[in-house]
């Protein structure tokens, strides 16, 4: 039985590809304009990288927010649906999700059983989402996979105090005025972003003594990851052997699965 | 004769005005430089040469704005808000309600009939709603702050944008520049949505009439004329003096309570 999530966000587009039960297959790629092309794209991509066709698929559900125009799906479930699904499949003992995407940040709080207990979402402000970096790494002149490793060479404690991206970019750019170094630069934009992103988890509350996972393109950023692990005051953690990218593909393709089954 | 002043330091421009018997005699205005005590002696220099005085014909001067702390000539510093409360009523005399919207802030103060600050609030932290927004939207839509402020009166279909957030509104624009809408529609579509959110923001004041506008952006006549349909109020036009000194006239005229004995409130 094959089954196939397919999770379109703003900037990439992901599919994760199941037969019975476990993960076989996977693709990330830029999304382009138009969200139909781009999840074709990436589940044909998916699909030969398993050595299969669209007509093996049983079975696949789309999420992200271009879900309602992917063409293949049989049905489409809410992000916070599917991200909770497949960290809990990932790793049963998170109580949280923290998910960076490109244009959104949330939150998701899920009880023993995977079950969705709370979320936030801030999709209203581009500042603690994936854009703050972007934006910042141009007026930087660095580039956005850098930042994490850029960060690490920081000597220099700086303060960004403008959580806004309009406002923290002016202010970046007076430091390079100043002739500060990129490196604390960035270290600093990492600790104003994940402040934001920290009060957006805590305000549904957050337990210490519980597992937080981050997912999203920005948990690959470990300057990020660290700086949010320090502003919630736990060891945030990875999903073991997964690419944090791929959780809410993952989750539609679990969905898909218990379809499948006849649940 | 007595001569009293107010400095009002901000972040992009410079104020100082110097008042006798409740009149403006002198005004100067200048674009801030990096130094607060170097643009509070650049601008009060300009209003001494325009009153034909010098310093030390001034008998008292308060300092407002971001710099206010570090302007050596000021006897006293008093904050922006109960400068424009004050400086408002002096260029509208029946004004309640003051919106008053800078490049980079936006501040609704409501004050009673003597100028007293009753109730206020100031948005700093997001872009949107202040100066920025529209200076953001006008270099995406390449026009000038004027020629966007014009837009709104050349359609009856502006756009609705669905954030308000700087960043995701720019990105909109391109959107709907590359989809083929015309820069008349986006342009009022900017303006009425800079529009709601400074009205979202006086709400909480709850305004009282009259209402008027200081600041950089009471010159858009887009945003001010929408602001008046999403507020349901008339909004006083201030032709007293330039808007923009409002927090000087505001200071001079604590300096001038000073002299009197009051205590400057």
């Amino acid at each position: 039985m094959i089954v196939a999530g397919c999770d379109v966000g703003s900037l990439t587009a992901k599919v994760v590809i199941m037969k019975d039960g476990e993960m076989i297959a996977s693709s990330v790629k830029r999304a382009g304009t138009k969200p139909r092309e781009s999840a074709e794209r990436v589940l044909d991509a998916a699909l030969s990288m398993a050595g299969l066709n669209r007509d093996d698929v049983d079975y696949a559900v789309g999420t992200g927010y271009g879900k309602d125009q992917i063409p293949f799906v049989n049905q489409s479930e809410s992000e916070i649906s599917c991200h909770a699904k497949g960290a809990w499949w990932c790793m049963p003992s998170a109580r949280m999700i923290i998910d960076i995407g490109g244009q959104d940040a949330k939150a998701i709080k899920m009880d023993d059983k995977g079950n969705i207990v709370r979320y936030i979402y801030n999709d209203k402000c581009a500042s603690g989402t994936g854009r703050f970096l972007e934006v910042m790494a141009e007026a930087l002149g660095v580039k956005l996979e850098e930042m994490g490793s850029l960060a690490e060479q920081s000597t220099e404690k700086l303060t960004i105090s403008n959580q806004c991206v309009i406002f923290a970019e002016t202010e970046v750019v007076s430091l390079i005025n100043e002739r500060k170094k990129p490196q604390d630069i960035v270290r600093a934009l990492h600790k104003a972003m994940a402040n934001r992103v920290a009060s957006l988890a805590k305000s549904i509350g957050v337990d210490e003594n519980e597992d937080v996972v981050m997912t999203g393109g920005v948990a690959k950023n470990s300057g990020v990851f660290d700086a949010l692990s320090e502003g919630l005051g736990l060891p945030l953690k990875h999903l073991p052997g997964m690419d944090p990218q791929l959780n809410g593909a993952l989750g539609a393709a679990l969905i898909a699965n218990e379809k499948m089954k006849g649940k | 004769m007595t001569l009293v002043a107010g400095c009002d330091v901000g972040s992009l421009t410079s104020k100082a005005v110097i008042m006798k018997d409740n009149q403006l005699v002198g005004i100067g205005v200048i674009k801030s430089l990096s130094d607060p005590q170097d643009s509070a002696d650049s601008a009060m220099n300009l209003a001494l040469k325009n009153a034909g005085c010098s310093l030390s014909d001034i008998k008292y001067c308060v300092g407002t704005g971001y710099g206010r702390e570090r302007i050596s000539f000021v006897n006293e510093a008093k904050s922006e808000i109960a400068c424009h409360g004050k400086g408002a009523l002096w260029l509208v005399p029946s004004v309640r309600t003051v919106i008053d919207i800078g490049g980079q802030d936006c501040k609704v103060i409501r004050i009673d009939k003597d100028g007293v600050v009753e109730k206020f609030i100031t948005n700093d932290k997001c872009a949107s709603g202040t100066g920025r927004f529209l200076e953001v939207m006008a270099k995406v839509l390449n026009i000038s702050l004027d020629e966007l402020g014009d837009l709104t009166e050349k359609t009856e279909t502006p756009i609705t944008f669905a954030s308000m957030c700087t960043v995701w509104a720019q990105a909109d624009i391109i959107k709907y520049l590359n989809s083929g809408h015309s820069v008349e529609d986006i342009g009022a579509g900017i303006n009425a949505a800079m529009a709601k959110r400074v009205a979202m923001l006086a709400g909480a004041v709850k305004p009282e009439k009259d209402v008027c506008m200081t600041g950089g952006v009471a010159k858009n006549k887009g945003v001010v004329s929408t602001l008046e349909k999403v507020m349901g109020v008339r909004i006083r036009k201030v032709r007293k003096a330039d808007p923009q000194i409002a927090g000087a006239i505001g200071a001079a005229l604590f300096s001038k309570a000073r002299l009197n004995g009051g205590g400057a409130r």
